[in-house]
């Protein structure tokens, strides 16, 4: 305990001398700010460039990964007071991207000695920025039934096929994606786990435009790709393990972020976000009622919902600090954080009423601008990673019991 | 604040599920109910439950309790809502209990509280009247002075356990009009004191309630319990309390009642396989399962943060009665219409948690009250 004090009052330190002021409040979206790495990385603000620098020397990019691979060695309590004192001084994280949260966790778990050398390290100085190959057109929420065939050419794997969804393809170095090395067996039994170097001959990528107007995510066509087989994660045809088990990262990571959205929506600004957002179209004296009893009673219930998310995550994460085992809570977060974000969404621009209504140019502030774009956006929350109606299947079945 | 139970709670929720169900399944309840039973719970079920210390929970060691909180209280209140036990946890040691340790005078605490503790003497608090709803000041009865003490003249509806309290806590105006918020003043009027009736009141969930008509009742100055005229703020606190027992007892309700359908849509067959297979009842039934696990964050942060003191407690104790009674109201609703038509008999058990669905939902206020109440305590 006094070691973990010390490690506190000696970060804090460090932070309060090192940490350029500039990045105070900077927040990172998953469509802007701070880095994601990548040999085509970009820093926002500039000064996350040095950031991300004094951070890989401490090993803070990925504190609770082993040093001998470059991560900070950290216990996860040590981790944890690490991030805590980062966001007392409302520091962004040095590092963001899939390396970090997903295919990173997923090769420390099931990589070889091999390929941890190889990759690991770059992930955590964000010289390599990752993405997915998941889902296909004709494999959504079927994920098992993926098509992009691998066919074994000496070393080599030749692969031809199509991923659709994948998250800043065009941003990134490396994708690790399912492939079919068996059609003849039960689908789940012929995927294999494989990861490519995007600048391999044949790999093309096309974005693609979203109803929010922005593209977040592309279309990835793989023409005899010639990809070594030491690239595959596990075994050969084993793939289908892998990918469940980073999914379930995946839908922990997506319940964080709009979890944290609900813890620290109250620190950003004293007072309910919601309600002061109402107070600006509908006006009314601070700590008045505000004058749509309809509205209002929509804001306190969209509250209740945020607070009763935070505080069951919250008790799940004292559960597992006290050593209870967790079950498949990530299926009940995932759909409900997102659930939840959609609705919250919808509601910033209910209350705009015909200002929330553009699209671009005058007549709308920035802001109201963001707003109906993010809700737009917010839209796809309860698809990507797994449907809100899959999520639901999941607990049915897991959590439940209910039968097939 | 940890929202987990320590090793001690634990233990006392393992002893209480055991308890409860050896001694009260719900097939009691309704022996209770189809007895006619004036009471509506078990006076020697009751002294047992003092004897195991549960009844003595939140009161103060020196007047026999054991000096917990509602974190512990909450426990037991899931225990017996589970199997619809009865017992006036809520009337008798909540309601008028907290009324009286956090307003009432030594000689109060004394006179009362020990025997409380002890599972020998019953209170009730006696705060409604005719189409009040849920407005705490809506108050009409009313207290005149009479020398020293005073005279008492009214009608209070929903008097929850009434007919078995030994001493009511009556909510009385003493100055000022209707929904006012300041002039309400507590008093305790013993049972048989001259001029007060108590008819049963029959509701929904079978459970007791009276209809207590004070015709001029005579007390003396020494019943006032709390500050004369600023009763409304003690009422609030005390029902405060009350209500985090209450979606203790939710909880344990809509826990039990999940079970009972999941149990059905396993086991019920048609068109060859059993419904649970149907995805329509399995996505209906996910949800529910997401609801009662909100409804526990909820009331266990409710529960510190009156046993902390903490200044966010009010708004956490409306957060936890909204959901909760969104979430029972819906899963006993999806529990009736999950078991199909057995679920319309009265023979089967799972209509009694609809029924007593409504009536803690609605009691100390229903969701949209709270919600409204929320917004209120956060300006807006």
């Amino acid at each position: 305990m006094a070691d973990l004090d010390n490690f506190r009052a000696e970060v804090g330190e460090w932070l309060d001398a090192n940490a350029p002021q500039s990045l105070r409040g900077v927040q990172v979206t998953a469509e802007r700010g701070g880095t994601w790495g990548g040999r085509r990385a970009t820093f926002e603000p500039p000064d996350m460039k040095p950031w991300l620098q004094m951070c890989i020397e401490k090993g803070w990019t990925a504190p609770s990964w082993p040093s001998e691979y470059g991560g900070g060695g950290l216990s996860s309590e040590a981790a944890k007071l690490l991030a805590g004192e980062m966001r007392k001084r409302r520091l962004p994280p040095p590092l963001t991207g899939f390396g970090l949260s997903m295919i990173g966790p997923t090769l420390l778990r099931y990589g070889t000695e091999e390929q941890k050398q190889q990759h690991i390290r770059k992930i955590v100085r964000g010289e390599i920025r990752w993405c997915q190959g998941y889902s296909e057109p004709d494999a959504g929420s079927d994920l098992a039934s993926i098509q992009t065939r691998a066919v074994r050419d000496g070393d080599d794997f030749i692969l031809n096929g199509q991923k659709v969804w994948t998250s800043y393809g065009d941003l990134s170095d490396w994708i690790f994606a399912l492939v079919r090395t068996d059609p003849k067996v039960k689908k789940q039994e012929g995927i294999t786990f494989i990861l490519i170097d995007m600048e391999t001959p044949g790999v093309s990528v096309r974005p693609i435009k979203l109803i929010s107007g922005k593209s977040p995510f592309c279309e990835t066509y793989f023409d005899d790709v010639r990809v070594p087989v030491k690239n595959v994660i596990a075994e050969i045809n084993g793939g289908w393990t892998v990918a469940k088990a980073l999914l379930r990262d995946e839908r922990s990571m997506i319940a964080d972020v709009f979890g944290s959205v609900a813890d620290t929506g109250k620190q950003r600004k004293p007072g309910s976000m919601l309600a002061n957002l109402a107070r600006q179209y509908l006006g009314g004296a601070d700590g008045t009622m505000l004058s749509d009893p309809v509205l209002r009673d929509e804001i306190a219930r969209c509250e209740l919902d945020d607070k009763a998310f935070a505080l069951t995550v919250q008790r799940t994460r004292d559960a597992a600090k006290a050593g209870h085992q967790s079950g498949p809570e990530s299926s009940i977060f995932k759909v409900y954080a997102t659930e939840l974000n959609k609705r919250r969404s919808e509601l910033m621009v209910d209350i705009a009423g015909p200002e929330g209504l553009g699209w671009e140019g005058t007549g709308f502030d920035k802001d109201e601008l963001a707003r109906t774009r993010g809700w737009l956006r917010a839209r796809g929350n309860s698809i990507e990673g797994g449907t809100s109606e899959v999520q639901l299947n999941i607990i049915a079945k897991h959590v439940l019991g209910l039968p097939d | 604040m940890q929202l987990l139970l320590t090793e001690d709670q634990e233990l006392l929720a393992k002893t209480a599920a055991d308890f409860v169900a050896k001694q009260s399944p719900v097939s009691r309840f309704r022996e209770l109910r189809d007895s006619d039973d004036p009471l509506g719970f078990s006076r020697s079920l009751w002294k047992q439950m003092a004897e195991l210390g549960w009844v003595g929970i939140p009161f103060p060691e020196e007047f026999g309790g054991a000096g917990l909180g509602l974190s512990e209280l909450a426990v037991i209140l899931e225990a017996l809502g589970r199997n619809l036990a009865p017992e006036p946890f809520i009337s008798t040691v909540l309601l008028a209990g907290q009324a009286l340790l956090l307003g009432g005078s030594d000689a109060q605490k004394k006179r009362w509280i020990e025997p409380v503790a002890a599972g020998d003497a019953f209170l009730a608090l006696a705060y409604q009247e005719v189409r009040g709803r849920y407005d705490l000041h809506r108050i009409r009865t009313r207290a005149e002075r009479n020398g020293d003490g005073w005279r008492i003249t009214g009608e209070k509806r929903h008097v929850i356990d009434g007919g078995a309290a030994d001493a009511l806590i009556v909510a009385a105006r003493t100055t000022g009009d209707v929904s006012d918020a300041d002039g309400i003043t507590l008093l305790l009027v013993e049972a048989g004191a001259k001029g007060l009736t108590l008819e049963r009141q029959r509701r929904v969930d079978s459970r007791g309630a009276a209809l207590v008509k004070l015709e001029a009742v005579e007390v003396g100055a020494d019943a006032v319990v709390g500050v004369e005229g600023q009763g409304g703020a003690l009422l609030e606190d005390a029902i405060d309390r009350a209500t985090v027992g209450l979606c203790a007892e939710m909880l344990g309700a809509m826990s039990a009642c999940f079970e009972r359908t999941l149990e059905y849509l396993k086991q019920r067959e048609q068109f060859g396989v059993p419904i649970g297979s149907f995805q329509a009842l399995k996505h209906r039934s996910a949800e529910m399962y997401i609801e009662i696990e909100l409804s526990r964050s909820t009331m266990m942060a409710a529960a510190r943060a009156v046993d902390a003191g903490t200044d966010d407690a009010r708004k956490l104790i409306s957060l936890a009665k909204a959901r909760c009674s969104d979430a029972l109201i819906l899963i006993s609703n999806e529990g009736v219409q999950m078991h199909g038509g057995i679920g319309m008999t009265d023979e089967h058990d799972i209509g009694f948690y609809m029924k007593r669905a409504r009536v803690a939902a609605t009691t100390f206020g229903d969701a949209a009250w709270h919600r409204d109440r929320w917004a209120r305590l956060s300006g807006y």
